[in-house]
């Protein structure tokens, strides 16, 4: 079925919130610290500007408490006394004059007595300058498994390897944008293109002191989040709201380009260690990991993605004795936040690179060694999470190879390259992804979904979850209308409004479908169930009938109205204090082969052919689930070579999209994506979760075709050209030299 | 040469009608559109010509509307994303997009379509190069293009029976 | 990063000698505009000072190709996608060619054009090389006259010509060329469209037997302007083909090149590069 929303998006009538005006509507700015770390010593207006004309909020005009409602609580609206990154918001503007607005921005300055900033992960760790807490430590685990300190003495081989991958701009094409309306009788009204409007109202109530019903949350359509509008527009949002509430207009504040990407979350860089015992025949005996990610300035979600880079870090394998140890640090750039994959594509780039660096060690194919490791039903992961689910991952594997002809080329590469200028380079990533949130997150969550039904039949829809481009409105749509037996067309979704809709939790960790999905079913079948039991519907009906028993149920019984509640799986059960247990209800496995080309002359990589071969329970959607993974992948391969933020001073220097570099369609290779069902039981006709999985495979299934082309060993992503090239000059000296 | 400046005169034909507004030389023909004529099809992703999220046919030719001054659209005729169906009545492209998933978020949308149907309006039977080079200036961050591709080779075909 | 509009003056006068004398009259102060594929990016930028600009985006006398047996003349005004449309341009002058198919997208290639590309003077530009490599002479207008000029030595210095402030660009011209001449472009950016170069190479060179009768070899992004390389034609003009031409033109290349470290690539990779592309052209010429 066509998309819900298709046909507003391909007419222009979709409205963002940009498109969006009110009466009297004002536009608001933001003045950013430009230093990255000191004390505030002044903030000078300069004269030329009318400054009387304008509404002007700094830290001092907050009514209850100037502070982000997220995890911790470290992070302000606006700086007061300290600002700890660049860019960090100290003052608000707001003017009618969109024009003038820009020109004020620019004619305020924030005087700072700097501090010593430090902006690597290093620094942070070592401690010599301590920006955030005790020890620049947001958070920390230790993840074990058996006893790896028993197994070094005695390992036949260990193998030893350390892994980074770079910051990445989420880049969705519509950039940040709210409006707010505080009009004294009414809630405090936020639109805004948004992923979580529970989130942005949770953080209104704390900066406001007032109660939920007092603040009102609207996500208009959205243009791309990728976890870039997580959890960044609730600051957005407060600062609309403090113009909006102080003005006593509404207020419209659209980031520019530029601005965007300097100020907002970005994903976590990384470093990954290994250490790891294998036998000669090529088993896993012990894994030690060490990842440390950096967060930036203030917590937000760092502990969040930590965990799922901690939980991810061993990867689809079984080895008997693992320690991860894990840490989230400090340094005064701008927060790193969520971005698709959240951790895993992080500490699955290491895995995977690994893994090939361990089957040269011990004379294996990359292949081979998969086989002989790979997690069977009744084993345990790192967590001690047994697996149940019939999961065959040679099988998998094999299929993927298949499909991507991997074996005849990896021979007819070998064989033709020494010849060419242009070397051809095979390579694929084997990788896991647990979907929902890890251990009791969705319990925790405890999220509702309701359904109402309207006297001439149609089904309204009522979820948190938010449209942002994946498909939710049709998913779940299509969803309650197979679970009622109607019309796809009879089924309305309304617009997520905290006024109208329960919380049934964040639009992240690829729960939408898998979790939210189930609870429509359920609710659905409930609805039905309440249809038959009140007497105005029989068991089996034609959508006409059900509309017509809609009308005859509300005229006999009032409004007709269902509603469902998370529970969890039976049989889960996780450790928070020792982070052992079931991570996660569900995995979704797949094996990701890319197929290349490295010029020898400009030192270019260009994908030519991408395998994306995945298990995912059931797909429900087939349009859908392809443009997901076709999707991912592209931001994968854009993760692994394009995608390069230059710091300066702990800034991105490189924040224009001319020079932040994202695939076009000249760069993309042709994507092919296979699915495989194995269901899950307590996913919408066994659906698992798909939204991050294809962010893993890309970047380490190029990165070993790179070393497949080339022999060069890359353990840094992003591959630019210019990298590559002083890596093929070290291995010709080496090579040279023996 | 005065120097205060004023907002001056200018006509053009926006999909199909004469329309007149008063605006600065140098207003973007984006803002114009967008604010002006409450045209909101066009969308502004970037500000700089990378995105292509801003564009519209100019004269009949592609342009990223955010670097145009309006005042050089003086007598133009301009086609927006608006201007595309005819009624109820869908372009191929937009059907196609529809049918195949290219369509995700949607920001992209608008311009991904003009430049699919500029494209096919120069070269009627494109081949895979022929589509990568002309959509190239419009990035999407959601599909990973593969389906924009099915979607201008569906229109293609569509067109092609058509005629 | 919005400039206030309503503080920015666009004329727009009908005639080219109409817009002659508002430059004469504005002497520096008024900035010309074209299709605005730069100057509108960096004006939305913040990064132009001026405050008047004068639109010549319309004017006939700027516009048009004209061939004659010699000389195939350019307007100014002649955009990207008017090279790729025009048949002889595609037969006789490909580099040109595929530098305007290389130059952004489809947008930008409606609306950019060659006199715009030149005045921006940016070292990175996609069509400098080819021209420097056709031989190409411009020709400028002022209200005091006419003059041609070779645009080789055109540019002296990062963002310098030899354009007084009351000038603009009329046309280019470039002499009709034959098929003895072997031709070669490349140009290396960081994708595969709309991308600025890193390195961009343009060459072209009559092979007699099995030596190079005569040689032009361009290349931007490694030079405060686009520069055409004198001393590596040099190196190679008479030499035969061959292992030691190579290097010796390599060589010459890496001491006339002064490539830079910036946001997009390094001096290592575009020396190297460079060198390599130098190469990868010779090598079609055995």
């Amino acid at each position: 079925m066509a998309r819900k929303e298709a046909r507003d998006k391909v007419t222009g009538k979709a409205r963002y919130v940009d498109d969006m005006r009110f009466p009297g509507m004002w536009y608001g700015t933001t003045v950013r610290s430009v230093d990255a770390r000191g004390t505030i010593t002044n903030i000078i207006f300069d004269d030329a500007i009318p400054w009387n004309e304008f509404t002007i909020v700094t830290a001092k005009d907050i009514p209850g408490k100037n502070c982000v409602a997220l995890i911790a609580h470290d992070q302000p609206f606006l700086a007061d006394k300290i600002v700890n990154h660049p860019e960090e918001p100290v003052v608000l503007l707001a003017h009618p004059d969109k024009g003038l607005l820009e020109e004020a921005r620019r004619s305020v300055r924030i005087a700072v007595a700097p501090m010593n900033p430090i902006f690597t992960m290093d620094d942070s760790l070592r401690g010599t300058e301590i920006v955030w807490g005790r020890d620049n430590v947001f958070k920390s685990y230790v993840l074990e498994k058996g006893d790896p300190s028993s197994v070094w003495a005695v390992a036949d081989f260990i193998v030893e390897g350390t892994y980074e991958t770079g910051a990445q701009e989420q880049l969705y094409i519509e950039p940040n944008g709210v409006i707010a309306i505080a009009r004294p009788d009414e809630p405090v009204t936020v639109w805004g293109s948004m992923q979580c409007p529970y989130y942005v109202q949770k953080a209104l109530m704390a900066l406001f002191e007032l109660p939920s019903e007092r603040i009102r949350v609207i996500q208009a359509e959205t243009g791309g989040g990728f976890g870039g509008k997580e959890e960044y527009p609730s600051i957005l949002a407060g600062h609309a709201a403090l113009l909006a509430w102080k003005s006593g207009q509404p207020v419209k504040m659209i980031y520019d380009r530029a601005e965007d990407m300097a100020a907002t979350t970005k994903r976590h860089p990384s470093r990954t260690k290994h250490r790891t015992a294998v036998t000669k025949d090529g088993k896993l005996q012990a894994m030690e990991i060490d990842f440390v990610i950096d967060g930036g300035a203030y917590t937000t979600l760092s502990p969040v993605v930590l965990s799922r880079g901690t939980i991810h870090a061993a990867g689809p394998y079984f080895c008997p004795h693992v320690r991860v140890r894990s840490r989230a640090v400090a340094t005064n750039a701008p927060p790193h936040g969520a971005f698709r994959g959240f951790g895993a594509p992080q500490s699955i780039f290491a895995l995977e690179r690994h893994m090939n660096k361990v089957a040269r060690a011990v004379g294996l194919t990359p292949e081979e060694f998969r086989r002989r490791n790979f997690i069977q039903p009744d084993q345990t992961t790192a967590t001690g999470q047994v697996i149940r689910e019939n999961v065959r991952l040679p099988q998998l594997l094999e299929r993927a190879l298949h499909l991507s002809d991997y074996h005849a080329k990896t021979e007819s590469y070998s064989r033709e390259n020494s010849r060419n200028r242009l070397r051809k380079g095979i390579g694929f990533a084997a990788f896991m992804h647990g979907a929902g949130f890890t251990g009791s997150g969705e319990q925790y969550l405890a999220s509702v979904v309701e359904l109402e039904a309207m006297p001439d039949g149609v089904v309204r829809i009522l979820t948190a979850n938010t449209e942002i481009g994946q498909g939710t409105n049709t998913i779940l749509s299509q969803i309650a209308a197979e679970a009622l037996g109607v019309s796809y067309e009879q089924i309305e979704i309304v617009r997520p409004d905290t006024s109208l809709v329960p919380n049934s939790g964040p639009t992240v960790a690829s729960r939408t479908c898998m979790v939210v999905g189930k609870l429509i079913e359920s609710a659905a079948l409930e609805l039905k169930k309440t249809l038959i039991a009140g007497g105005h519907l029989q068991e089996v009906y034609t959508p006409a009938e059900f509309a017509e028993a809609c009308r005859k149920h509300i005229e006999s019984f009032g409004p007709l109205k269902s509603q469902s509640q998370y529970q969890a799986p039976p049989g889960i059960h996780w450790d928070d204090a020792k982070y052992h247990g079931d991570a996660y209800g569900a995995y979704a496995w797949a094996v990701y082969v890319a197929d290349l080309t490295v010029d020898l002359v400009t030192f270019e990589v260009q994908v030519k052919d991408f395998l994306a071969l995945q298990e995912v329970g059931k797909v429900v959607h087939p349009v859908l689930a392809a443009g997901q993974i076709e999707g991912g992948v592209a931001q994968g391969i854009g993760y692994a070579l394009y995608e390069n933020v230059v710091w300066k001073n702990g800034r991105m220097s490189n924040g224009q999209m001319t020079n932040y570099i994202m695939p076009t369609t000249a760069d993309v290779p042709s994507i092919r994506v296979f699915f495989e069902e194995q269901p899950y039981a307590y996913g919408p006709s066994g659906a698992k979760g798909i939204g991050e999985l294809p962010m893993d495979g890309p970047a380490p299934a190029i990165v070993n075709a790179i070393e497949n082309a080339t022999g060069v060993s890359i353990d840094r992503i992003p591959v630019l050209p210019e990298t590559l090239m002083e890596a093929l000059a070290s291995l010709e000296t080496v090579s040279s030299r023996a | 040469m005065r120097d205060t400046v004023r907002k001056v005169e200018i006509s053009f034909c926006v999909n199909g009608e004469t329309k007149t507004v008063r605006a600065y030389p140098m207003a973007r023909l984006l803002d114009v559109l967008r604010e002006e004529l409450g045209l909101t099809g066009t969308k502004e992703g970037c500000g700089e010509g990378e995105c292509g999220a801003c564009s519209v046919l100019l004269d009949h030719k592609l342009v990223n509307s955010c670097l145009v001054p309006v005042l050089q659209a003086q007598e133009s005729e301009i086609k927006t994303i608006e201007g595309i169906a005819k009624g109820e009545q869908l372009h191929a492209v937009q059907e196609a997009f529809i049918s195949c998933g290219g369509a995700q978020c949607g920001i992209c949308t608008p311009g991904m379509v003009l430049a699919a149907i500029s494209l096919l309006e120069r070269i009627p039977q494109p081949n895979q190069a022929d589509i990568r080079h002309g959509l190239a200036g419009n990035l999407c961050r959601c599909t990973g293009y593969t389906k924009i591709f099915e979607a201008v080779v569906q229109a293609c075909r569509t067109i092609g029976l058509q005629a | 990063m919005r400039p206030r509009v309503s503080a920015y003056q666009l004329h727009a006068p009908d005639t080219l000698q109409a817009a002659l004398a508002l430059l004469e009259q504005e002497r520096g102060t008024l900035q010309p505009l074209a299709g605005g594929t730069d100057l509108m990016v960096l004006w939305e930028s913040g990064k132009l000072t001026h405050k008047k600009f004068l639109s010549i985006w319309k004017l006939p006398e700027l516009k048009g190709i004209a061939v004659t047996p010699e000389h195939i003349t350019l307007g100014a005004l002649t955009t990207y996608t008017d090279v790729l449309e025009h048949p002889l341009l595609k037969s006789e002058f490909p580099l040109l060619c595929q530098a305007a198919r290389e130059t952004g997208g489809v947008a930008t290639q409606n609306r950019g054009t060659l006199g715009g590309n030149i005045v921006n003077a940016s070292p990175a530009a996609d069509s400098p090389p080819a021209l420097l490599v056709y031989d190409a002479k411009l020709e400028l207008v002022s209200a005091r006259g006419t003059r041609w000029v070779a645009y080789h030595g055109f540019h002296t210095g990062y963002k310098e010509m030899g354009l007084s402030k009351d000038e603009l660009i009329r046309s280019i011209r470039l002499p009709r060329t034959d098929d003895r001449w072997r031709q070669g472009y490349r140009k290396v950016g960081t994708r595969k469209a709309q991308a600025i170069s890193k390195v961009c190479f343009a060459g072209r060179a009559i092979v007699d037997g099995r030596r190079i009768q005569d040689i032009r070899i361009a290349f931007g992004s490694v030079a405060p302007i686009v520069l055409r390389c004198v001393e590596t034609e040099n190196a190679l003009r008479s030499e035969p083909l061959g292992s030691s031409a190579m290097v010796a033109a390599k060589r010459t290349l890496a001491r006339e090149i002064t490539p830079i470290d910036d946001i997009r690539s390094t001096a290592a990779y575009r020396l190297k590069v460079a060198q390599n592309l130098l190469e990868e052209f010779l090598l079609t010429l055995q």
